[in-house]
């Protein structure tokens, strides 16, 4: 092993906090360059001196390039994800990952299906259709500028010396990888600044870098539970406290948590499933045709991934510019009294705990309004996201046996007709 | 012809072996493309002559890394590398085997234990071609194209490879029953491989091939999309290796052979004479592992060749090669309800607890010196360490820079804080035979649901044995899934005699297995008592029925079993209170206990024995 190994000082700069670097999505290639030895890129940590407030220096500026860039360019580390519009059917996934892209507010996603019905795929494709944030230029938790009494404790204490410029980043989606340990995940000590040099700095984790965008989990059930404790403890406060190493740091890290799994895996804790606002189930297509589809299209993109994406690329193109318009429209859309009447007897009648449920409800039907262009919200909007969005809130009952999906669509055609 | 397939025929060797060897072949040329072989095999002369035939056609520069089973995170997916770390004196990052295997393949041991854990690390770098590590500090991602070859040393038909990693591996190789001296080294030659290797991007896949192995999969029944996927990369593998950029007929009639007939769950409804068959009654051990996702025994090689040059539609011939292969035992398992089930067995285990000094979850570190069972935490210990390292230099050599050993203290010491959590488990052991529990079969059913909802919240292990006719039966392994102890107890027979011996005997041997995987098993019976089938299954009220099943019952007071009785006949009965106390079980008649007092009764049992075992 110590043969193979890298230090940090000679590793090639990992542009891990860019969120550009988590979007995207591989399918093996056949090994056309067996052997080839890929040296282990090191994270080497963009180091704002987090004692003296300075400016930000090279490497703070090279973490978070300020030309978004949807479609990642070709290289080497960059790899092209599967387009989220090339995906066949699935409409309900994309729907809420659509819902989840224009109003963050909505709460998490949680996606279960069976096996290789393209789960991550759906949710990897869909970090090349937000469109680009505004970022206060070299803070490492990306904070919004528009929001001054929401920022960092480093944004602050620079505010005092300079005016804080904003620059254009893209909405980070980040990727937890199974087996990654506490210390990654909330950040912590710079080993390397301490070994080193024997200063104490801090060592932002992944719950900074989505701050103001999408944690993913991919197979959440297999998780452990002391993370998942801590994930979702952030999750509801906005917040990461990390009191570790005589470090005493507190950060913004407010994130739309997308998950997956497989059910036959294991359930979920409720607790866990609550804190999801949308739950979608996705199936094997049983349609021949469809099924034909999806192989074809995964196939011609494993052949050729970037003559893939630019064949869908203007899909892509239609889609951003949808969830853009949407987002702007969002808070110009009118949820009327009767549809809010509508959504808390729908509530009643299937008897789904707590307000929470309501409050999705009418969020994710005003988000599908914008993304179809209307200004108010109907009871067809409430219909349609219906479903996702009731569906891990009822009360679970072991002896029926009909499915909350089927219990929901009962109410509803009880409620609006057939 | 395949070099392998061609050897075959001209010699008379096992045909089995010959299509083992052109699954080498065909892994070698794409070991990233195809994912992996699942071996199912011994470990004995067969396997490693496999094994050495891989090894000569994989590529020279190729890495084959063994992973043993239950391989750390650190040198699974790469973290800090301590010893260079200190030698350093700052932090390094070390390589895991994935990233080390990168565009060869790894060899899993006992791939059948394999943890769920371990088996989505190696999904997840399957599927994006990468490792990723979010570990100890460092965040890298290295390229890992790779295939894994399983190592399957399964006897019994549930102990397979986690499903997850199954349903990623192009192969299901069973060389189980293949006999030494047919496995003959196949003159199979390496610079072949290689040709077919440079060949292999160019190749060309009709849609017309698409459009059939789709077909095929979708008449077999394999659900997954993976398998069609991985089906074509095989039928490209093997246009390779025959030297074509154009995959045919026969490639695509080979893939579906390999790759979808041994996942299939139904067989095409077409085939009637298959129908007629009676089922195969597995006689032989070999035959009894080759369940039915394992390749089948004896693959008619000819099969494509009769079908190649008639006009048939693509998709007709295809299917034919794929059905010739579908296992002989399918069908039969397929007719009794089984298939699904045993498909089933093998999940449901993630998060399966680890064994070992480590039991339990780390809840965080303390600090602490590494003594009495604590486990010390390098890292930790070194982070702690790590601030005072300028100081204490400083204060040892009075400002020497030269020397950049790391200086440990006792203070910086850190041990593992592990949260132990009793695991339990609870085994439904249910009469279900015609006595007096045909009546109030449903209310124990009810009981048995009210029940699990409880296991579930929590996050128990549930197992469901029932017994009816001559024996028991375990419908039911451990699971956490609700779901499919929902589904498997509503597919409960009932009628039948009552073999209560054959019923705490199986209790009592699922008890022992999960005691020694150190959970904590509670039994609970619902029985009238009345047994009428002894333990060599002769029938008859009393007598040895009842001596039986006392006896059984002892055994599971003897093992120490937490158990519980429930009394399911209309009234309270001398025979099933007497088996309570045999067993040393808590009774509880039905009549007086509806389906909530009998979960709350549960409920306080295992909560007591929970915080016993703390």
């Amino acid at each position: 092993m110590p043969d193979t190994n890298l230090d940090a000082g000679a590793g090639l700069p990992l542009d891990a906090t860019s969120p550009g670097t988590s979007m995207e999505l591989a399918p093996a290639f056949p090994s056309s360059a067996p052997g080839t030895v890929v040296p282990l890129p090191v994270r080497h940590a963009a180091k704002p001196d987090g004692g003296k407030k300075r400016k930000p220096d090279k490497a703070a500026k090279a973490a978070s390039p300020p030309v978004p860039s949807p479609a990642p360019a070709s290289g080497a580390a960059k790899r092209i994800p599967f387009p989220f519009t090339a995906i066949v059917g699935q409409e309900e996934m994309k729907l809420a990952l659509l819902i989840a892209a224009v109003d963050q507010s909505v709460g998490g996603v949680m996606v279960f299906g069976d096996r290789g019905t393209g789960k991550s795929t759906a949710v990897r494709a869909l970090a090349a259709l937000l469109p680009p944030m505004k970022a206060v230029e070299g803070c490492r938790y990306g904070c919004d500028p528009a929001q001054a009494d929401r920022l960092c404790a480093e944004c602050r204490a620079r505010q005092g010396h300079e005016a804080l410029r904003a620059v254009k980043v893209p909405v980070p989606v980040v990727d937890l990888p199974l087996g990654a340990t506490e210390d990654r995940v909330v950040g912590a000590l710079d080993l390397e600044r301490a070994l080193t040099k024997g200063e104490k700095g801090f060592e932002p984790g992944l719950l900074a870098r989505a701050h103001r965008g999408f944690l993913y989990i991919d197979e959440v059930n297999l998780l452990e539970d002391h993370l998942v404790d801590l994930l979702l403890d952030v999750a509801a406060s906005g917040e990461n406290v990390v009191e570790r190493e005589g470090l005493s740091i507190r950060h913004p890290a407010k994130f739309v948590l997308i998950g997956s799994g497989n059910p036959e895996e294991g359930e979920l804790r409720p607790q866990l499933l609550d804190r999801f606002g949308l739950s979608v189930e996705v199936k094997t297509p049983t349609v021949l045709h469809d099924r034909i589809e999806v192989i074809r299209r995964r196939d011609s993109f494993e052949r050729d991934p970037a003559a893939f994406a630019a064949h869908w690329e203007k899909e892509e193109a239609k889609i951003r510019r949808k969830i853009e318009k949407a987002k702007a429209r969002l808070p110009d859309i009118v949820v009327p009294d009767t549809v809010l009447e509508s959504a808390a007897r729908l509530c009643m009648t299937l008897g789904a705990d707590g307000l929470r449920g309501e409050l999705t409800l009418m969020r994710a039907a005003r988000a599908l309004a914008g993304l179809e262009g209307d200004k108010v919200v109907t009871d067809a909007h409430l219909r349609a996201v219906a479903p996702p969005s009731l569906r891990h809130r009822l009360r679970r009952n072991v002896l029926d046996e009909a499915g909350s999906t089927v219990r929901i669509e009962r109410a509803l055609a009880e409620q609006f007709g057939p | 012809m395949k070099p392998a397939a061609a050897s075959s025929s001209q010699r008379g060797h096992d045909p089995r072996w010959a299509e083992a060897a052109t699954v080498a072949a065909l892994f070698a040329i794409d070991p990233g493309g195809t994912q992996g072989v699942s071996l199912r095999a011994l470990a004995g002369p067969v396997r490693d002559r496999w094994l050495e035939l891989l090894r000569r056609l994989m590529p020279a520069e190729a890495p084959l890394r063994r992973v043993p089973l239950h391989i750390t995170d650190g040198n699974l997916l790469g973290g800090l590398d301590l010893a260079a770390t200190l030698q350093a004196g700052r932090p390094v990052a070390g390589r895991g085997v994935l990233a080390e295997a990168h565009g060869g393949a790894v060899l899993l041991a006992m791939a059948e234990r394999l943890p769920g854990g371990t088996a989505a690390r190696l999904a997840a770098v399957l599927d994006h071609g990468e490792v990723r590590v979010e570990r100890d500090g460092f965040a890298s991602r290295s390229e890992a194209s790779l295939g894994v070859v399983a190592l399957d040393e399964g006897i019994e038909e549930d102990e397979r490879p986690p499903e997850a990693l199954l349903d990623r591996l192009s192969f299901l190789l069973d060389l189980t029953g293949i006999a030494a001296r047919d496995a003959e080294d196949l003159p199979i030659d390496a610079r072949e491989i290689a040709a077919a290797r440079a060949l292999l991007p160019t190749v060309d896949l009709p849609d017309e091939v698409l459009t059939a192995i789709c077909t095929t999969a979708m008449a077999l029944g394999v659900h997954s999309a993976r398998a069609p996927l991985l089906a074509l990369r095989v039928a490209r593998a093997s246009a390779a290796l025959d030297g074509r950029t154009t995959v045919s007929e026969e490639d695509a009639s080979l893939a579906a052979r390999l790759v979808l007939a041994p996942r299939a769950t139904q067989v095409p409804a077409s085939e009637d004479e298959t129908e007629d068959a009676p089922p195969e009654e597995p006689d032989q051990p070999d035959q009894q592992a080759s369940e039915e996702d394992q390749p089948q025994p004896e693959p008619p090689p000819e099969q494509p060749d009769e079908d190649t040059g008639s006009d048939r539609p693509l998709d007709d011939v295809v299917l034919e090669a794929a059905k010739a292969a579908i296992p002989e035992g399918l069908l039969a398992k397929l007719m009794e309800g089984l298939g699904n089930r045993s498909r089933a067995a093998a999940q449901g285990r993630a998060g399966a607890m680890q064994t070992g000094g480590t039991r339990g979850r780390p809840a965080g570190v303390r600090r602490g010196e590494p003594k009495a069972g604590a486990r010390l935490n390098v890292i930790e210990t070194l982070r702690a360490a790590a601030p005072w390292q300028p100081l204490r230099r400083q204060a040892r050599l009075g400002g020497a820079a030269s020397d950049t050993r790391v200086e440990v203290r006792k203070d910086d010491m850190r041990v593992n804080r592990i949260k132990r959590r009793s695991q339990t488990a609870t085994i439904f052991v249910v009469d279900a035979s015609g006595s007096a529990a045909f009546q109030r079969l449903a209310e124990a059913k009810g009981a048995v649901e009210l029940l699990l909802a409880d296991c579930y919240v929590r996050r128990d292990q549930v197992a469901l044995i029932a017994f009816r006719r001559q024996e028991a039966e375990l419908l039911l392994p451990p699971t956490r899934s609700l779901v499919r102890a929902k589904r498997s107890l509503s597919e409960l027979p009932g009628g039948g005699g009552t073999p209560l011996a054959a019923g705490l005997d199986a209790a009592a041997a699922l008890a022992d297995s999960l005691s020694r995987k150190g959970v904590t098993p509670t039994v609970v019976l619902l029985t009238d008592g009345r047994a009428n089938v002894s333990r060599d299954g002769t029938k008859g009220r009393g007598g040895k029925a009842d001596d039986d099943a006392a006896d059984a019952a002892k055994t599971l007071r003897a093992q120490g079993t937490r158990a519980l009785l429930v009394d399911t006949s209309a009234q309270p009965t001398d025979s099933a209170r007497r088996i309570a106390g045999d067993m040393g079980a808590l009774y509880i008649p039905l009549p007086y206990a509806d389906a909530n007092r009998l979960s709350n009764v549960v409920r306080a049992a295992t909560a007591k024995g929970e915080s016993a075992t703390r």
